[in-house]
């Protein structure tokens, strides 16, 4: 059986490897063969524990101190409202919580539970089982609307994509632009540990500027993030200060533009691009410096991961994948046990491209818009009678939200600059900016379907 | 050079006088379009903007991602291009200055 902290203490024996926060570093050595939790450690054994962090170095220490001591572990992301924790409290089963916040500000200690507030690593660890626990890791999924779901995943499954580190290989720095809360930063802090490698992590708030001045100082080699917080660094100058060996972006579509300003940007590193989802684990990684995926990925039988492509839209098959929804019937494999992403692909030549979400969820710039969302509020305009919110292509942040509206009363043709200042107004009174529509468009009619629905086919 | 006017006077609040004043610079079509485009989303979005000189910083501008989105969808539309999908060589503008010759040189 392999745990966290066992694999750590494999690892970072040699060497003087460190998880790096603005304000905070702790040694991988450390984290290995010590606990911030004192007896409390002994005490969350076989529980459900939250872990509910303000920093992400909180976060990564929580994880190695309860995996395989807790039976399962909640996952907490940085956005994650205060609301919806007697929700996930009650799904999730949860008997205790693990946190880095002081007792003053943390607000926890209203759902009735045992609450541990996590100190630096200093107290030798007596706990060394033989036989660890597999702890399951509860992670929430980024695409939905309401109480965000959460998927069951296990270190196992979580590290399946993750080679280990080769004899003699050189020494590398991890980075990344996402939260390790998020299953896409997870992925680098797991390659961290795992690896023996530092770590630079980014503090909540930070400025991009801030940030890639410390990956800099620390000798970044490996970064990470969306192609959207590639686009936000090619932006800044502090750009200059890292010279990383290996970029890789995932998370969202990685388009020609994006990938080839940053081979021209850093000429000596290997610039890739890696599918995966929170559901469905890591699929793939493309290292040939194209947008896409080559079909031949598609369709191998018995490979570790196995792809198909069924009306249209990407299903993967492989021991990374999640193993469900935690309180909650609903399968997440079909019986074959094959993922469906919801991720929609369209076959160009020997190659796959990605060309958005089914059901027209639009992206920007990493977070999701459910288009019903926004005309629901449109449509509450008196002077509305339907709308269509579709994804527009956008250099910057990959989509952009546009709408297209049908006057209630066609007679009415006065003017369309004032009828669309009040809609964007409603918009903005309801909705957090990036799901406003950025461009509106009048027109005479939306076309249904056979079935009564707005058609999205052809949005 | 260019003087960075940040330090500039009460003059410089008024981003469209600030870049008339500057003696190296040009005005061009491209150029007005791209100053009116930065005020009517800094407005739309409720953004203070620093004054747009052509050595500050996009991302020190006071607009967001979000913001730049939207103004590189609203050229497409009022000037008919984006460069940053049409360029033979895209990169991404790190002044308002680059920002500006992005797109004066993909309109020709």
């Amino acid at each position: 059986m392999t745990w966290l902290r066992g694999t750590l203490a494999a690892s970072s024996g040699h060497g003087e490897a460190r998880l790096f926060g603005a304000a905070q570093a702790i040694a991988l050595a450390d984290l290995a063969t010590r606990t911030g939790l004192a007896e409390g450690l002994a005490e969350l054994a076989g529980l459900a524990v939250l872990v509910r962090t303000q920093s992400q170095i909180g976060a990564a220490q929580a994880l190695v101190e309860l995996d395989g001591v807790a039976r399962r572990i909640v996952l907490c992301p940085p956005d994650l409202a205060d609301d919806y924790l007697p929700t996930v409290i009650e799904t999730a089963g949860i008997k205790a919580i693990v946190t880095d916040i002081p007792e003053a500000e943390n607000g926890l200690d209203r759902y009735g539970l045992p609450v541990y507030r996590l100190g630096e690593p200093t107290a030798p660890v007596a706990l060394f089982p033989d036989q660890a626990r597999a702890t399951e890791w509860l992670m929430f999924t980024s695409g939905t609307t309401g109480v965000p779901k959460m998927v069951i995943h296990t270190l196992k499954g979580l590290t399946g994509a993750i080679k280990p580190r080769a004899e003699g290989a050189p020494v590398v720095v991890w980075g990344t632009f996402y939260d390790i809360r998020r299953y896409g930063g997870l992925q680098i802090l797991l390659r961290a540990l795992t690896g023996g490698a530092s770590m630079v992590l980014s503090d909540a708030g930070e400025p991009v500027a801030d940030f890639l001045t410390r990956l800099g100082e620390r000798g970044v080699t490996n970064l990470s993030g969306t192609p959207s917080h590639w686009r936000r660094a090619l932006m800044t100058p502090e750009l200059t200060r890292i010279d990383p060996g290996y970029v890789r972006l995932s998370g969202e579509i990685a388009d020609q533009a994006v990938l080839d300003s940053l081979r021209a940007f850093f000429p000596k590193a290997a610039v890739g691009h890696a599918y995966a989802s929170t559901e469905a684990g890591v699929g793939f990684e493309v290292n040939d410096g194209l947008e896409g995926f080559p079909a031949a990925y598609v369709g191998q039988a018995g490979a570790e991961v196995e792809m198909k492509v069924v009306d249209g839209s990407l299903r993967i098959r492989s021991h990374r994948a999640a193993s469900g929804y935690a309180g909650q019937d609903s399968a997440l494999a079909d019986a074959e046990g094959y993922v469906d992403t919801g991720d929609m692909v369209e076959l160009r030549g020997d190659r796959y491209h990605f060309t958005g979400r089914r059901g027209g969820i639009i992206n920007v710039g990493g977070l999701k818009v459910h288009p019903e969302e926004v005309e629901a509020v449109i449509n509450r305009h008196p002077a509305v009678r339907m709308s269509r919110v579709s994804g527009r292509r956008n250099p910057i942040t990959g989509a952009l939200v546009t709408a297209e509206i049908v006057r209630a009363d066609p007679e009415q043709r006065a003017s369309d600059g004032d009828l669309k200042a009040s809609i964007l107004h409603s918009c903005r009174q309801a909705l957090a900016a990036y799901k406003v529509p950025a461009s509106v468009r009048f027109v005479d009619s939306l076309a249904v379907t056979a079935g009564g629905k707005l058609d999205r086919q052809h949005a | 050079m260019k003087q960075n006017s940040i330090a500039g006077g009460a003059a410089d609040l008024d981003p469209a006088r600030n870049v008339q004043d500057s003696p190296d610079v040009s005005p061009s079509p491209v150029r007005d379009a791209i100053l009116r485009q930065f005020q009517e989303v800094a407005a739309s979005q409720g953004k203070a903007i620093k004054p747009l000189t052509d050595d500050l910083v996009l991302l020190n501008s006071g607009l967001d991602s979000l913001c730049f989105a939207i103004i590189v969808a609203e050229l497409e539309d009022t000037l008919g291009i984006d460069p940053f999908s049409s360029a033979e060589e895209v990169y991404f503008p790190v002044t308002f200055g680059d920002f500006i010759s992005f797109y004066e040189n993909a309109a020709g």
